[in-house]
């Protein structure tokens, strides 16, 4: 799958999918990297070294600071894939060093998946 | 985006990672956005400035910024922090929260920042001119200079804003560019506004109204900068509202064209009915004026009615260091003081945390503050013009 590229790097892991936009600020926990958004199809899950996939970023512009609060505690995600990528998320991404790709088409991927990402050149993979 | 020599050699990190990292930000923003090339920046004003909103991971960002040697470009500003930089203790902010505020104030002053912390800038030392390029965050500010000023922003993020000062430029889109400043819905006022709590009504009103549309207003018969002010408040917090124009009060009105958009008409019930739904409260425990941060000519009206008088409840008038000085000077501190209110610096009542310092019910004049207390602060809203407000504490 080839996107855009908003924050250089590579990675790989285990795809966590969500069908709804994320909220950072109020929608996960900086310290722990879980869920915390009631209601949310993630609650309760931990984004930690996974690859996060989901549409796009909602809510609080002060989200990318969670971000970069989720990297700092070594708690993010290795890599994120959106759909379309707003500002909240690629100010989050670009300030941590997370590797991001948008313009994918995120239907294809389910939770479990392993995926490689290569930021730099726009492409998602997925591994057997 | 076309890029020069000079802004290549940054993306490259030839000027160290924190340039390349906030060139990268802005980079990026500009291809969502659609940016043809960077401009460059007149002025910033930083969001993102008190410890309630940004926590333990906005400051370690900002202090490792910091740590690492930037250097801001341009004049630039700060949005107001969580409490009163200088009267914190004796106004009662929790020692943790004072910590932890201070050490973000420290990082930005070590980055060239002017730690003026204020929502109107422009009444502080940061006036841009008309069309000038700047990056502000605030939305009343922002609000303010596009609108009243006829400077050019958009809504800037913390760390967009904080960019744009590192590197002098911000991506062109939106706001910057001609054809994106035109109205596409006219409001015709069919009531006169009396105070600020008016303006902030009719602000809230048709904010709620466009969300984020550039609407016209026509029948606004006069309005000074605090009514203005007051107006593009409420508008930017109910709605997302950026710029407005308002025929015979703001620069770019008279060369808008406003054939055959669509009409909304605003009269006396409206205006009402919105007095009604921002009073979700009864009897205030503290009233708080100064959203945004009150001119000098609020703070003399305010004081002006207090004098000779004692209040029974604490009543406190957000401002900038800037308008406090003057106020001082001219006796107006005297006076509001001495009956037992107070002007607070550097904050105000949205990003501070009122709701830990035992307030329950808050009075205030803004349609801004009437539209984020509930949420924010957990506050009941006692909605009124001055002299109802100040009634009600004497």
């Amino acid at each position: 799958m080839k996107g855009r590229m908003i924050s250089l790097g590579t990675a790989e892991g285990e795809a966590i999918v969500s069908k709804e936009p994320i909220g950072f600020y109020g929608g996960i926990d900086a310290k722990t990297g879980i869920v915390i958004e009631k209601g949310h199809e993630l609650e309760g899950k931990c984004v930690k070294d996974k690859i996060l996939v989901f549409p796009r970023g909602k809510g609080s512009t002060v989200g990318s600071y969670v971000i970069y609060g989720l990297k700092m505690n070594g708690v993010a995600p290795k890599a994120i894939i959106n759909k379309e990528t707003e500002t909240i998320v690629a100010t989050g991404v670009i300030l941590a060093g997370i590797p991001c790709i948008d313009k994918i088409d995120i239907e294809n991927i389910k939770t479990g998946d392993k995926l490689k990402v290569e930021a730099d050149k726009g492409i998602v993979e997925k591994l057997k | 985006m076309y890029l020069t020599r000079e802004e290549e050699f940054i993306l490259n990190g030839e000027k160290g990672e924190v340039y390349e990292k906030v060139f990268r930000l802005l980079v990026r923003l500009g291809d969502i956005y659609g940016a043809d090339k960077m401009i460059p920046v007149g002025s910033v004003q930083v969001a993102g400035v008190s410890y309630k909103s940004i926590g333990d991971p906005g400051r370690d960002f900002l202090e490792d910024f910091a740590e690492k040697g930037a250097k801001v470009k341009v004049l630039t500003f700060l949005n107001p922090a969580g409490m009163d930089m200088e009267n914190w203790k004796e106004l009662g902010f929790p020692k943790d929260f004072a910590e932890n505020q201070i050490r973000i104030m420290n990082a930005f002053k070590k980055m060239g920042i002017v730690v003026t912390a204020t929502c109107t800038p422009y009444l502080a030392g940061n006036l841009p001119r008309f069309g000038e390029h700047i990056a502000w965050s605030e939305s009343s500010a922002v609000s303010f200079s596009n609108s009243v000023i006829g400077a050019r922003t958009n809504r800037e993020g913390g760390p967009s804003a904080l960019a744009a000062a590192l590197c002098g430029v911000t991506p062109n889109y939106g706001l910057h560019l001609d054809e994106n400043r035109k109205p596409n819905i006219v409001i015709n006022v069919g009531v006169e506004l009396k105070c600020n709590s008016d303006f902030g009504a009719l602000g809230y009103h048709v904010g709620k109204l466009v969300k984020n549309k550039i609407p016209y207003f026509k029948g606004i018969k006069d309005a000074n900068t605090d009514n203005l002010k007051a107006l593009g408040a409420a508008m930017a917090a109910s709605g997302a509202v950026a710029l407005y124009h308002a025929e015979n009060l703001t620069p770019e009105a008279k060369i808008m064209e406003t054939k055959g958009l669509e009409n909304v008409d605003v009269t006396s019930k409206e205006i009402k009915e919105t007095y009604e739904k921002l009073n979700t409260g009864k009897d205030a425990d503290i009233v708080i004026l100064g959203c945004p941060h009150a001119s000098l000519r609020e703070i003399a009206t305010v004081a002006e009615k207090l004098r000779g008088k004692k209040l029974s409840k604490p009543l406190w008038i957000c401002t900038s260091k800037a308008m406090k000085e003057t106020a001082t000077i001219m006796g107006y501190t005297d006076i509001i003081e001495k009956a037992g209110g107070k002007i607070v610096c550097d904050t105000c009542m949205v990003v501070s945390p009122i709701e830990k310092m035992g307030y329950k019910t808050t009075g205030v004049n803004s349609g801004k503050a009437a539209n984020y207390l509930p949420g924010f602060c957990k506050q009941k809203v006692v909605f009124n013009n001055i002299d109802e407000l100040i009634k009600g504490v004497l």
